[in-house]
């Protein structure tokens, strides 16, 4: 499928970022090289100098990037051509980069490659070129060339402990507001708030309550349905998010991760259930946990995706009918490649919906929705850039179509806004859910 | 305010009342609430179609509302529940609303000793938090992180002191958010502000700052450390001193900082929630020596004992000499005593408690859904479907366990002085 009206590769280079161009206006040649060297030595270690010494530049994790893909197999868009472009060069050049290199740098970084990490299974020496990437933006943190919009999470995030700005008591107010509202369907329905001892921690992620409050609804449902004992916080902490992963701010992922973990622990819940986000999920269970010296979580985070296959497994909730709707499923990066729910979901799906037809490829070789890695809090200077980079995955949409899929579920939020974008720009029509939109539907309430 | 000493310290089991009956009045029962002296239980429950109250060892508050959530016991054991009517919210002790009505109010703090209590509000999108209930008499932008100070007589939080408009990240580097004491904002703003500290005599207020996207210290009233670091955790005041010490990042790891200089030799892959003993002469700080694995050190001395998933809730005795924590490790919960784990693992364990000479420890645990009372590593043996923290007597030879029992006493809340000569044999 050809994208329309596609701006040449010139054009799009040409994007104006006040994050980016305000942030280098301060920069000096001298911070530069002083900022890059400093992080070269402190935190560019063996594992750095092994990737870029080991890349051998053969090309196969080309084939593995949408955006290497959508824009016509232009090498700059290849994994390696972007490592090249970017860390390759400061390592090559022992740090001593321009201002506006780091402006294009930045760039690349934060908005050609989603972290989504399908290169890795591609490259024969399972070069992680997300990590990369990663260490690319930590430096751009550090020089403070940042995009605005993604910037400006992460300020929320330090400010608030959640993504969206959220303040406390609309934090609460959103949940008792959801109450309510339950309760005219379920009059003994509770959210219960700041339950000490409960089983299940419920966390989010900031747009929920900002933007997709039915969820919460949603998801009290099938707790009440399922006779879950369980609670939510009154206290920031609540949001499982984290885009300060994704703008290099390590300490501050520190920060939301302990605050997240230890709202749990002082409410002595035994595990972690989360919404259905796919970054959130790394940044718990993968990034932020270990950043503090957690080998692993130190409680058990079930995402979504488990929670719904064990309800379902262990007949908790119970299907009325299945969706008649045939149905497509894209498998998140994080959850997907980062922790193997690919089957766990196709369980749900097959215990909810009537006809299931396979997206290709699938599994952990999906293609990104290229929202994810914080592309699509890039915001709108970027939008386009991240829609056209991102025609393979309407080709694949297109392709389920035609077999008669009317319903693409997506259980990451960042994947609904990516697919959302695709959608309605390639003009696809087609639905898009999450599985707990399905499972509400059709269970026995 | 009740005095410990006052407390009811006879020997023997009281049923006090039975929640299965509250069950049968009401319907809606929420989870109960213990007084800190054990004479009292109490329950959010539904009144009527549209109205909540919260009912006290069987009886409902004279009052009922809208809306009623966050019940609390404070440490004079009178129960505090915010509470709404006709849209607009207060804070109602004992079933007597506060004269003051807001739009919102939430984050309700008591002070340690006394009944003085501080919660955040809102008001014409204008927020600032009230004590007893005075509100503050200046407002901000947002709060949070609100704190009382020992007593309850003063609370601290962050606030916002400027607007930021939508992504404006400009002005947010610039510094939008201080320390307000009692509504008075300290007069440098930050770029984030969190957790705070007062002293011991309510004097100073300290508190973790971010100076720029990536310098980190502590401000005490008002004025930063001297010395930045990548990062740093909540600062506490020394009891005896006045100085302040709080963990910091440095190159090399974690370390324990008083006063801008680093008083702890070693270096962590983890260092946080130090504590003190009364007296101020030992610290104790939950660390991670080495990556993934957890443990309590004191004055900079690591236990042998390690757990590979978390440590939390340390423990000091009030002499200072003996230590205590919890600890889980393949998921199994523990309480560990200078440096042993008990015997017993737990699917939940609740902060380890000292009694007053030093010499037990007592700690709320769960296992298959049962809660059990430990001392000194040995249950209890009365089983609980609902369990509050121990306290033990001011002379150390009393525990009193408060709960919801299971079996003969099955839904009743019932108030146990147990002699520790009778518990440990």
């Amino acid at each position: 499928m050809k994208a329309p009206a596609e701006k040449s590769f010139e054009e799009k280079k040409k994007i104006h970022d006040k994050g980016i161009e305000e942030g280098a206006a301060q920069l000096t040649q001298e911070k530069v090289h002083q900022v890059v060297q400093q992080m070269l030595s402190a935190e560019g270690g063996a594992r750095l100098k092994a990737y870029i010494e080991t890349c051998s530049h053969c090309g196969l994790c080309s084939e593995a990037c949408h955006y290497y893909l959508s824009n016509d197999n232009n090498p700059i868009y290849s994994p390696a051509g972007k490592v090249k472009q970017t860390i390759g060069e400061i390592v090559k050049k022992k740090g001593k980069v321009s201002v506006d290199f780091i402006k294009e740098a930045c760039e690349i970084s934060f908005t050609e490659c989603n972290l989504c990490r399908r290169c890795v299974m591609y490259c024969p020496f399972g070069i992680d070129v997300a990590y990369m990437m990663l260490f690319m933006r930590r430096i751009c943190h550090k020089l403070g060339v940042v995009p605005q919009y993604i910037q400006d999470t992460a300020h929320s995030h330090s400010a608030t402990l959640n993504q969206m700005w959220v303040k406390e008591d609309e934090w609460i107010d959103t949940l008792q507001w959801q109450e309510e509202e339950a309760q005219d369907e379920f009059p003994d329905l509770r959210i219960p708030i700041e339950k000490e001892g409960a089983d299940i921690f419920y966390s989010v992620i900031g747009p929920e309550p900002k933007f997709r409050a039915q969820l919460i609804y949603q998801m009290a449902v099938i707790m009440y349905a399922s006779g879950a004992d369980w609670t939510m916080p009154a206290t920031p902490g609540w949001d499982n998010s984290d885009m300060c992963m994704y703008t290099g701010d390590v300490e501050m992922v520190a920060r939301l991760k302990k605050v997240h973990f230890e709202t749990a622990m002082r409410l002595k819940n035994k595990r972690i259930v989360m919404g259905e986000c796919g970054h959130a999920f790394r940044s718990v269970h993968d990034v932020g946990n270990r950043f503090l010296g957690w080998k692993m979580a130190p409680l058990p985070v079930v995402h979504a995706i488990e929670f719904y296959y064990e309800l379902l497994r262990d007949r908790k909730i119970r299907i009325k009918n299945k969706l008649s709707q045939p149905v497509t499923f894209h498998d998140p990066c994080n959850i997907v490649r980062g922790r193997g729910l690919h089957e766990m979901g196709r369980y749900v799906i097959n215990e909810t919906c009537k006809t299931f037809i396979e997206m290709h490829p699938n599994r952990e070789h999906n293609f990104c929705c290229a929202a994810g890695g914080g592309v699509i809090n890039c915001g709108p200077p970027f939008r386009n850039k991240r829609v056209t980079g991102n025609r393979v995955k309407a080709d694949q949409l297109a392709e389920a179509k035609k077999k008669g899929a009317e319903i693409v579920i997506a259980p990451c939020h960042n994947c609904h806004g990516g697919l959302e974008d695709i959608i309605k720009h390639y003009e696809l029509g087609m639905e898009l859910k999450f599985l707990g939109d399905i499972l509400y539907e059709v269970m026995e309430k | 305010m009740s005095h410990i000493r006052d407390w009811d310290w006879n020997r023997g089991k009281r049923v006090i009342s039975d929640i299965h009956q509250w069950r049968e009045t009401y319907g809606w029962v929420e989870e109960p609430h213990a007084s800190p002296d054990g004479e009292s239980v109490a329950a959010i429950v539904k009144v009527d179609e549209m109205a909540f109250s919260v009912c006290e060892n069987g009886s409902p508050w004279e009052s009922s509302f809208d809306k009623v959530w966050f019940l609390r016991y404070g440490p004079d054991n009178r129960a505090a529940a915010l509470v709404s009517d006709t849209a607009m919210w207060t804070v109602a002790v004992s079933g007597t609303p506060w004269e003051n009505w807001f739009e919102f109010v939430w984050d309700t703090k008591f002070g340690r000793f006394d009944g003085h209590i501080s919660v955040s509000a809102q008001k014409d999108f204008a927020y600032f938090a009230v004590t007893d209930d005075t509100p503050w008499e200046n407002t901000f932008y947002t709060i949070s992180h609100l704190k009382a100070s020992p007593s309850g007589r003063s609370a601290a939080a962050t606030v916002q002191t400027k607007p930021i408009n939508e992504a404006d990240i400009a002005a947010f580097q610039k510094g939008c958010f201080t320390v307000a004491v009692n509504g008075q904002p300290w007069t440098q703003n930050f770029l984030n502000a969190w957790e705070i500290a007062f002293d011991a005599k309510e004097e100073h207020v300290a508190a973790e700052v971010r100076l720029s996207l990536e310098d980190y210290t502590i401000v005490v009233d008002g004025i930063p450390w001297k010395r930045h670091y990548a990062s740093v955790w909540e600062p506490v005041f020394s009891p005896t001193d006045g100085s302040v010490t709080a963990p910091v990042r440095l190159a090399d790891g974690w370390a324990l900082a008083q006063d801008g200089e680093i008083i702890w030799k070693n270096r962590y892959f983890q260092l946080w929630h130090h504590i003190y003993s009364i007296d101020g002469s030992r610290i104790a700080a939950i660390v991670s020596s080495k990556f993934g694995r957890w443990t309590l050190a004191i004055d900079d001395k690591p236990w042998n004992l390690t757990f590979k998933d978390l440590v939390t809730d340390p423990a000091l005795s009030p002499d200072g000499r003996r230590a205590a924590c919890v600890g889980k490790t393949d998921g199994k919960w523990m309480i560990a005593v200078d440096g042993t784990a008990w015997n017993d693992t737990y699917d939940m364990a609740w902060p380890p408690i000292f009694s007053p000479d030093g010499r037990n420890v007592a700690a709320k645990t769960q296992k298959n859904g049962i809660y059990r009372m430990v001392v000194n590593g040995r249950p209890i043996q009365t089983n609980y479907k609902t369990l509050w923290n121990p306290v033990f007597s001011p002379e150390g030879d009393k525990l009193l366990i408060r709960g919801i029992e299971t079996g003969a006493n099955d839904g009743k809340y019932t108030r146990t002085v147990l002699s520790l000569a009778e518990i440990l044999g």
